[in-house]
């Protein structure tokens, strides 16, 4: 079994399909730098990622590959699944072995797979769209917390940015520690040096009650009484709400706070 | 400003829209405008949180008042009812819109009202509101305005200007049941503002070919809604109207409302010990059907079965009617008859001739691409599921249907069926149990 290790980055794979092609290689599968090797391993080899190789490969699929299906590929790896790179690999690898695309052969393994776990990642960009609760603070910027289990962030920015104009907003990954502030002109990606500092509180996202604006907790209380009243009690259905909603979003919602 | 008492009142007018079951924001695409807030994202809409009840809350759904001087038998906010009233000031009703918005809570408002002194009094209300959520907040989100029975043609055409969509209940499908239930109110009342708002969107249409930037009219189309189980009326008839009513270009989405019994002293009224939930998720799978996959009113209810069935859904129960028109090749078939295969649906039959172009699909694949292989399989041929010596077929024409049905039908769905048929048995003899406030049940 022959054995790729990479740097873990998309680039990495990218390169890893570079260096197959010029070793005249077919490696079975790939595994992050630094991890053990499995059993079976007889010949490995260490990617070495360079810009370069990654933008070579990333523009000849672009002559095979619809633009539609190379977002796909770029979605895809933020899911941040291990178990993506192998299949991720081997996709991009045949694409250049069938000199054609293969974006809509669901029946092919690692094109579903691809497929599917971008799928899965959209999916998780919807549920923020929808879930996301800012709290305004006194300053006038909105904060919103959320803790998505994809790095969907960069997925959502557009859309907040074009709903959201004439606001200031941080939207916040809790898990990755990082976000995004829009002062009404730009984005920019921010990170906090020291987290024991933040102004709310990680696992709820809320807002130190002394930096809220004047009304905030009245329309978080309006928030919740109208959630409640909304609901017809003839017509209970836990079932399809955690379908819908799924509980690891809740800590973060104003209704369910 | 907001009080206290402003939040008593959003709970009361919360509880007195919800039974309107429409809460999309579907069906406009609007971009962003510079000094502007919000855009609206087209598709289905956001959803942006879920009731204890299952149902998707996107638009603050809200009356802004529900006093009614009319006596609507089926509605919680009639006259007669001694129920809680308040009414939301302009403003307040305004800044709750803007302040949900804002907080990402909600994709828009949906307004509607009871009727107080006139028509065009209440009407003139409402779209004052509207108008200045867009001209004064400079609001861009998504905006569904009830319009109110009997409103002037003047009124109606302005609120078209602000609303995204517009919609005018029908409620009961066959007029004479209308007309029992709610004496002011017949088809004439629903249809002549469906008309005026269809008229207003074709004209609108017509002026925007010669004016690029002429302002849109209810671009998201009407919506309307029908109660189930409320009287007599048949699935048939319901269905039936529903196609007639897509027959409309405006017209975008029937919403179904399984009748809860708010107002059981009404002697008009059927004792429902639980809302028909079985029955109306059958009727949206067989709207679904209409609008997606190319049936027809009449393939899915007919002089012989004038109610959907509720043990199994309308797709399966038409296959099992129509054995002659299996197995499907899924190798081979066209796109609308893999479509017709129980167990399949739109992105697996899209899947399934994307890739068959590729390799011969076997059951393996029909799997991984989401196919429910477990209804499918006695209505399809492919790779391996073919007839040949030693593995005969056996599908829906072998088994015969009468025999695939049991096992095709859970016993938990059987069970729920079954159980609602029976809460739904005592239609029109009424216990005569009065409540004050008209919403409790009688279990
Ligand atoms: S007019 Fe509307 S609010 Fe008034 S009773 Fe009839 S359905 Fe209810």
């Amino acid at each position: 079994m022959l054995i790729y290790a990479f740097d873990r980055t998309l680039d990495g794979v990218l390169a890893a399909v570079f260096d197959a092609y010029s070793l005249r290689q077919r490696p079975d599968a790939l595994i992050g730098e630094g991890e053990p090797l499995p059993l079976f391993c007889d010949e490995s080899h260490r990617v070495a990622t360079t810009e370069e190789k990654a933008r070579r490969v990333w523009k000849g699929l672009e002559k095979h590959l619809s633009h539609e299906a190379m977002r796909m590929l770029a979605v895809s790896f933020l899911s941040e699944d291990r178990e993506l790179d192998t299949p991720l690999f081997h996709y991009i690898y045949k694409v250049f072995e069938a000199k054609r695309s293969l974006e809509r052969n669901f029946a092919d393994p690692d094109v579903l797979f691809v497929t599917n776990t971008a799928r899965r990642v959209m999916h998780e960009r919807l549920r923020m769209m929808q879930f996301i609760r800012f709290q305004k603070a006194q300053d006038g910027t909105y904060l919103g917390v959320v803790h998505p289990d994809h790095s969907v962030l960069p997925l959502i920015i557009d859309h907040f940015r074009d709903r959201f104009q004439d606001q200031p907003w941080l939207i916040y990954d809790a898990r990755r520690q990082y976000g995004y502030y829009f002062d009404q002109r730009e984005v920019t990606r921010v990170t906090f040096e020291d987290t024991a500092s933040l102004p709310f509180d990680l696992r709820t996202g809320q807002l130190a009650e002394e930096l809220l604006s004047e009304n905030d907790q009245l329309f978080q209380r309006l928030w919740r009484t109208y959630f409640k009243a909304i609901c017809i009690k003839e017509r209970m259905n836990p079932k399809k709400q955690l379908n819908d909603m799924p509980r690891r979003y809740w800590a973060y919602m104003t209704e369910k706070q | 400003m907001l009080t206290e008492r402003t939040i008593e009142k959003l709970r009361i007018l919360a509880e007195s829209a919800k039974y309107d079951v429409s809460c999309s924001s579907s069906g406009t695409v609007r971009k962003g405008k510079a000094g502007m807030v919000g855009n609206t994202v087209g598709g289905v809409g956001i959803c942006h949180s879920f009731a204890d009840d299952g149902r998707c809350i996107s638009l603050l759904k809200v009356m802004l008042t529900n006093y009614c001087k009319y006596d609507c038998a089926y509605c919680v906010n009639r006259r007669t009812n001694d129920i809680r009233r308040a009414t939301l000031s302009v403003s307040e009703l305004e800044e709750i819109t803007m302040e949900f918005y804002r907080r990402n809570y909600i994709e828009g408002l949906f307004l509607s009202s009871g009727v107080v002194r006139t028509p065009d009094y209440t009407m003139e209300r409402l779209v004052a509101i509207v108008r200045d959520l867009r001209t004064v907040h400079r609001f861009n989100g998504y905006i569904h305005l009830k319009s109110i029975p009997g409103a002037s043609r003047e009124l109606l055409a302005e609120a078209g200007r602000w609303a995204d969509r517009m919609s005018v209940n029908i409620e009961i499908p066959r007029e004479e049941s209308l007309k029992l239930l709610a004496p002011e109110k017949d088809h004439q009342s629903v249809f002549q503002p469906m008309a005026l708002i269809q008229q207003g969107v074709l004209e609108n249409k017509e002026d925007r070919r010669r004016l690029r930037h002429a302002p849109r009219f209810v671009p998201a189309g009407q919506s309307t809604q029908m109660i189930v189980g409320a009287t007599g009326d048949s699935d048939r008839d319901i269905l039936r109207m529903s196609s007639a009513l897509y027959q409309q270009p405006t017209l975008r989405r029937v919403y179904y409302s399984g009748y809860i019994s708010v107002n059981t002293y009404d002697p008009r009224l059927p004792v429902l010990k639980q809302p028909p939930l079985v029955r109306e998720n059958r009727l949206y799978q067989a709207d679904w059907l209409m609008r997606f996959y190319q049936f027809r009113a009449d393939e899915l209810v007919d002089d012989l079965h004038t109610n959907l069935d509720l043990d199994v859904d309308p797709k399966l129960a038409w296959a099992l009617r129509h054995p002659e028109a299996f197995p499907v090749d899924i190798n081979r078939a066209d796109y609308e008859r893999i479509l017709r295969v129980p167990g399949i649906g739109v992105k697996s039959a899209t899947l399934i001739v994307n890739s068959r172009r590729f390799a011969r699909l076997t059951s393996y694949h029909l799997k991984k691409m989401g196919v429910v292989m477990k209804k499918a399989k006695y209505f399809i041929t492919c790779g391996e599921l073919s007839a040949s010596y030693a593995n005969p077929i056996v599908g829906v024409n072998e088994m015969h249907p009468e025999r695939l049905r049991p096992l095709l039908v859970s016993e938990a769905q059987r069970k729920r069926a079954a159980l609602e048929q029976q809460m739904t048995l005592d239609f029109g003899n009424n216990e005569g149990v009065t409540t004050t406030d008209g919403t409790d049940k009688t279990d």
